[in-house]
C-alpha cells in the first residue's frame, strides 16, 4: 500500500521534472532556436558560396571591420570604466553614490534610437551643443567613426559595472586590508588581490559588453549616416542588405554575427574557472 | 617591540567606539584585549594596525609615531578571524605575499616559506588552494602570512572565534608554545575570558569604548578593579549584598558569627566540581562552589541549614 503509493509518487515527480524541462526547452526553442536556425537556413538556401560571396564584397568586410573597430575601442574603455566605477559605488562612502549607481542602469532603461538622438544633440555639426567647436578644429563626431564608438560604449556601458558590483561586495574588504596590512600599497593590493579576486565578474561583463557592442543597431544607426563602405556597421549592412531584398546577402552577414557572439560566449566557458580554484 | 596607545577616540556616527585609551604593550610581551562585544576591543587594535583612523590620540609603535601612517607602513602582522585568505592563491603564494611584495630574490623567498610552513605545521600543503584547508589550517597559514615579513608587531582580531571548541583549545596552546619561540610583541582581541586567562600574560578588559583594568590574569581574577571586571573573568555569586568567588565561600554545619544561614536548595554534580544552590534567610538565592570531596565530607543533602562565611574580603558594590 505505502510502496505503491511511493512508487505513484515517484512518478508523478518524474514527469513533473520533464514537463519543467519541456516546458523551458520548448520555450527557448520556439523564441530562439526556430527563428536563428531559419536565419542559418536562409543564408545557404543558394549555397554556402553564394553565402562567402555576399560577405566578402568590400562593403561587407568594411562593415564587419568597423564593427570590430567599435568592439576593440568601446570594450576595453568600458571594462577599465566598468571596474572603476563599480569600485567607487562599493568601495567607497561619498554623497552621489546612489545617483551614480542609477545613473549607470540609463543605457538599460533609455531606447538606443534615444540615445542617437542625444549625441546627435551634443555633438551635431550645425546645432550640436559641442559639436561646432570639434567641427571648427577638424573633428568630426556625428556621421563618423567617433560618433558611432560613443554609441556603442553608451549602450554597452552598464555590464561590467553590474557584474563586477556583486562579485565585489560578496569578496569584501578583508583581503584587501590584509594585503595592506603586509605591505601592500594600494595599487599593489588592486591588482594582486582585488582584481584577481573579480576577474570572473569582469571577463563575464567583458562578454556581455562584446555582445551588445557587435550586434547594437540603434544608436549607431542614428549617428551613422549610413555611408555604405564607410560608415556602415555590420547590422547597418545587414538592414541595408535586407532593404534591397539581397536576402541572401542579409543572412549571410547575420551568420557571421552570430557566429561572432557565440565565439565570444564559448570564449568565456572555455576560460571559465576549474572548481575548488575560484 | 612596544606599542603605546596614547588618549585615543574614536567615534562611528553615534557609537562612542573608543573613548580615551591609553594603553602600553611591553616589547615581547603577550596580551590580550578582552571584553564584550561593542566593547571596543577590535577597534583598538585595528586603530594599532592602521585599518582604522582614530578621531584623536596617538599610537607609537617601537618609538616611532605611526599615527598618520598607512598600514602598509606600519609593518604590522594582522591576522583577521575569518582568515582573509587569498583565495586564488596557493598557500605557499599566500605566505609569500608580503616578501613578493617587497621584492626579496626567489631563492630567500622559498627559503622562508618554508621555514613558516614547517613553523605552522602546513608543510606538505604548499600547493594547496585555501578552499582545500579546514579553518584551522586556514588560520595557520593565515599566521605564517603574517610571520612572514617579521613584523615588529603581531596583531589577532578574534583569531580562534569561527573555530570549533576542540581546534580553538589547540591553536590557543599552540599560539603561546610559537610566542615562546618567536617572541614576537603579541596582542589579540578576544571575548572569551578563559581564552585570554590561558595564553596572555597582560590582559586588557574593555567596555564600553574605555579600560576597565590591566593586569595579569591572576590579578585580574582575584583583584578586579570593579564588579564588571569581576563579572566579565570569572563565576560570581552575592552573599549579603556583596560580590564573591562561589568557590571562596566556606559551608559551616553550625550557627558562627559572620556566617550567613542558608538552606540548601539543591546539589548539583559536576563531577569534580559540585555546585550548591542555596535560599539565604531573606529570600535572596545564591550558590556556592565545591569539590565532590568536600560536599562527601559534610554530607550536604537538599533542605539542609547552613552557614555560609566568605573566605576572603568580598567586593563591595
Amino acid at each position: 500500500m505505502s510502496s505503491k503509493r511511493s512508487v505513484r509518487t515517484r512518478q508523478s515527480r518524474v514527469s513533473a521534472k520533464h514537463a519543467l524541462r519541456f516546458l523551458a526547452l520548448g520555450y527557448l526553442l520556439l523564441l530562439l532556436g526556430i527563428p536563428v536556425g531559419l536565419v542559418f537556413f536562409n543564408a545557404f538556401q543558394d549555397g554556402v558560396g553564394a553565402a562567402w560571396d555576399a560577405v566578402s564584397t568590400p562593403e561587407a568586410q568594411h562593415a564587419f571591420y568597423l564593427t570590430m573597430v567599435m568592439v576593440a575601442v568601446a570594450v576595453p574603455l568600458n571594462t577599465i570604466f566598468g571596474v572603476l566605477c563599480a569600485l567607487a559605488i562599493v568601495r567607497q562612502r561619498f554623497g552621489g553614490r546612489a545617483v551614480l549607481n542609477a545613473i549607470v542602469d540609463l543605457p538599460f532603461a533609455v531606447s538606443p534610437v534615444v540615445v542617437g538622438l542625444a549625441l546627435l544633440l551634443v555633438y551635431g555639426r550645425r546645432d550640436g551643443w559641442v559639436g561646432e567647436w570639434f567641427s571648427e578644429h577638424g573633428i568630426q563626431i556625428i556621421f563618423s567613426t567617433p560618433g558611432m564608438i560613443l554609441a556603442t560604449m553608451f549602450v554597452s556601458l552598464p555590464f561590467v559595472v553590474r557584474e563586477v558590483i556583486p562579485v565585489l561586495r560578496e569578496i569584501g574588504t578583508e583581503q584587501e586590508q590584509a594585503a595592506a596590512t603586509l605591505g601592500a600599497g594600494p595599487l599593489q593590493t588592486f591588482f594582486r588581490v582585488t582584481l584577481p579576486a573579480i576577474r570572473w565578474g569582469v571577463a563575464y561583463g567583458i562578454v556581455l559588453t562584446t555582445a551588445r557592442a557587435l550586434g547594437e543597431f540603434g544608436a549607431v544607426s542614428v549617428v551613422s549616416g549610413k555611408l555604405s563602405g564607410q560608415t556602415e556597421t555590420a547590422t547597418l549592412f545587414v538592414e541595408n542588405r535586407f532593404q534591397r531584398f539581397d536576402e541572401t546577402g542579409a543572412y549571410a552577414a547575420s551568420v557571421v554575427l552570430a557566429l561572432l557572439a557565440l565565439v565570444t560566449l564559448l570564449a568565456m566557458n572555455v576560460i571559465k574557472p576549474k572548481e575548488g580554484q575560484g | 617591540m612596544s606599542i603605546v596607545v596614547d588618549s585615543v577616540s574614536k567615534r562611528f556616527g553615534d557609537f562612542q567606539a573608543l573613548n580615551d585609551v591609553s594603553l602600553e604593550v611591553r616589547d615581547g610581551s603577550l596580551t590580550a584585549l578582552l571584553g564584550p562585544s561593542g566593547g571596543g576591543k577590535s577597534t583598538l587594535l585595528r586603530v594599532i594596525a592602521g585599518l582604522e583612523t582614530p578621531d584623536s590620540g596617538k599610537v607609537v609603535i617601537a618609538g616611532e609615531d605611526a599615527t598618520a601612517k598607512p598600514p602598509q607602513r606600519r609593518n604590522v602582522g594582522f591576522v583577521f578571524q575569518h582568515y582573509a585568505a587569498f583565495k586564488h592563491m596557493t598557500v605557499r603564494k599566500n605566505v609569500a605575499f608580503g616578501l613578493t611584495i617587497r621584492k626579496r630574490p626567489q631563492d630567500e623567498i622559498d627559503g622562508r616559506v618554508n621555514e613558516l610552513l614547517e613553523l605552522v605545521h602546513l608543510d606538505g600543503f604548499a600547493d594547496r588552494y585555501p578552499s582545500q584547508l579546514s579553518g584551522g589550517q586556514r588560520q595557520r597559514m593565515a599566521l605564517a602570512r603574517a610571520l612572514a615579513v617579521q613584523p615588529r608587531v603581531l596583531l589577532l582580531d578574534e583569531p580562534f572565534g569561527a573555530l570549533d571548541a576542540t581546534v580553538r583549545k589547540e591553536l590557543r596552546l599552540w599560539l603561546r608554545r610559537l610566542h615562546d619561540e618567536v617572541h614576537v610583541t603579541t596582542v589579540f582581541v578576544t571575548h572569551d575570558q578563559e581564552e585570554a586567562m590561558e595564553v596572555a600574560e597582560q590582559i586588557v578588559v574593555l567596555n564600553h569604548g574605555t579600560i576597565e583594568q590591566v593586569g595579569a590574569p591572576r590579578d585580574l581574577y582575584e583583584k578586579p578593579a570593579n564588579e564588571f571586571v569581576m563579572r566579565f573573568v570569572g563565576p560570581v555569586s552575592e552573599l549579603s549584598g556583596r560580590f564573591i568567588r562561589p568557590h571562596d565561600v566556606e559551608i559551616l554545619l553550625e550557627r558562627t558569627d559572620g556566617a550567613a544561614e542558608a538552606t540548601i536548595d539543591r546539589v548539583v554534580h559536576l563531577g569534580f566540581e559540585v555546585r550548591i544552590e542555596l535560599s539565604l534567610g531573606d529570600g535572596e538565592s545564591t550558590w556556592v562552589q565545591t569539590t565532590r570531596g568536600k560536599a562527601e565530607e559534610l554530607e550536604l543533602d537538599e533542605g539542609q541549614t547552613v552557614w555560609l562565611r566568605p573566605e576572603v574580603e568580598p567586593v563591595s558594590v
